[in-house]
């Protein structure tokens, strides 16, 4: 953690940004001042200012497009527009590095050889992990760890991927295992009518869930 | 400049055992990803059919490819946030594990197929000197700026 980090946090204090940073990162794509104002409920000016300070304070970025679709003459002036920006913040408090050590263990899985175990832990993990909700709402569980489920076309994907530095370094061991964690909550939570499958994109996390074959059928 | 890179892989057992029908038939589907993700540039074939696997003189035990890409994060939105994540998941069921670097990267002029011989020997360079400029990894990425100053790209380009 830096001291950049926690200034960055005390921006959200004031629950107006909190409540326009929530709903920018929930879009998932570049947002618009006025539409920002009209989800939140504040005016379009009190809404821009804040949404500047939220990019000051590097938990927002900003740029210009043009809203209409149009380009060319007759398009419009362009319209300033925020996303989330991708790199994470961390604040713990008295300090903690468990990145560091979650890249020596990926390391160290890598020059073992051992993916196959590390999936079996992250099954067994993920059954853990949702033993405690069984019965309850998949979605909910999902939203709870960080992985901001949306749907598409009748499937559940995942925006964020709570694991992004590792999967950067360590693409295709952190993706299986999180797809072992993941089919680990589905039983951990008794659902036997959905599967988790790996439908990576660029930006998001690799795992979507859908109807398993026998339901559909 | 575009972004070469070559893999190679051990089959566990000749193309032709059961064992590695899985593989051929997982062939066509990637292929179709591959070439039709954006900053895909080229990639080296024997035939027309994705079944044709590029012939060498390193053994009928090795699997090879060459592709040239327009930038890392195209060829990474490939190799790790697409269809191909999964198909190297199974990677195991095909191959035998290495100890040494199976894959390796470097810049080439826009326009320049990267033969065979040339892609072999980044890899053998990548595996006696580790990754620098003129060959390396994911991991370990130089730019094409890093590799435009080299002698080496410089030859490539006349």
């Amino acid at each position: 953690m830096t001291s950049d980090d926690l200034e960055s946090m005390s921006v959200l204090g004031d629950p107006v940004r909190r409540a326009l940073y929530r709903f920018v990162a929930e879009q998932g794509r570049d947002v618009g001042r006025n539409e920002a104002a009209e989800a939140t409920g504040v005016q379009r000016t009190l809404a821009a200012h804040h949404l500047d300070r939220l990019v000051d304070a590097g938990l927002l970025e900003a740029s210009f497009r043009r809203l209409s679709g149009r380009a060319g003459p007759g398009g419009g002036r362009p319209a300033k527009v925020y996303r989330r920006v991708r790199e994470e913040r961390t604040v713990s408090l008295p300090p903690r590095d468990y990145r560091t050590l979650a890249l020596v263990l990926a390391e160290t899985v890598d020059l073992l050889g051992g993916e196959e175990k590390a999936e079996e832990a992250a099954r067994r993990t993920g059954e853990r992990l949702a033993a405690g909700e069984a019965g309850g709402d998949l979605v909910e569980v999902l939203r709870a760890r960080g992985y901001e489920p949306y749907e598409e076309d009748g499937r559940v994907r995942l925006r964020n991927c709570p694991f992004h530095v590792l999967a950067d370094t360590h693409p295709l061991l952190v993706c299986s295992m999180n797809l072992a964690l993941c089919e680990g909550m589905l039983a951990g939570l008794g659902e036997t009518g959905v599967v988790a499958t790996l439908d990576p994109r660029p930006e998001e996390c690799c795992v979507v869930f859908g109807p398993s074959k026998n339901n559909v059928d | 400049m575009h972004l070469a890179q070559l893999n190679v892989a051990h089959l566990r057992e000749p193309l032709d055992s059961p064992a590695l029908a899985s593989f051929l038939a997982a062939l066509a589907p990637i292929y179709e990803v591959s070439d039709d993700a954006p900053g895909f540039v080229w990639r080296m074939k024997e035939g027309d059919e994705p079944t044709d696997l590029i012939q060498h003189d390193y053994g009928p035990m090795l699997v090879v490819n060459v592709s040239v890409w327009e930038s890392r994060e195209t060829l990474w939105n490939f190799v790790y946030r697409s269809a191909h994540l999964e198909v190297m998941r199974r990677r195991r069921q095909w191959f035998l594990r290495m100890a040494e670097p199976y894959t390796v990267m470097w810049w080439v002029p826009e326009g320049h197929r990267p033969p065979l011989d040339e892609a072999i020997a980044r890899l053998e360079l990548l595996r006696a000197q580790g990754p620098g400029p003129e060959a390396f990894t994911f991991k370990d990425f130089y730019d094409s700026s890093d590799a435009a100053c080299l002698p080496a790209a410089a030859e490539v380009t006349k």
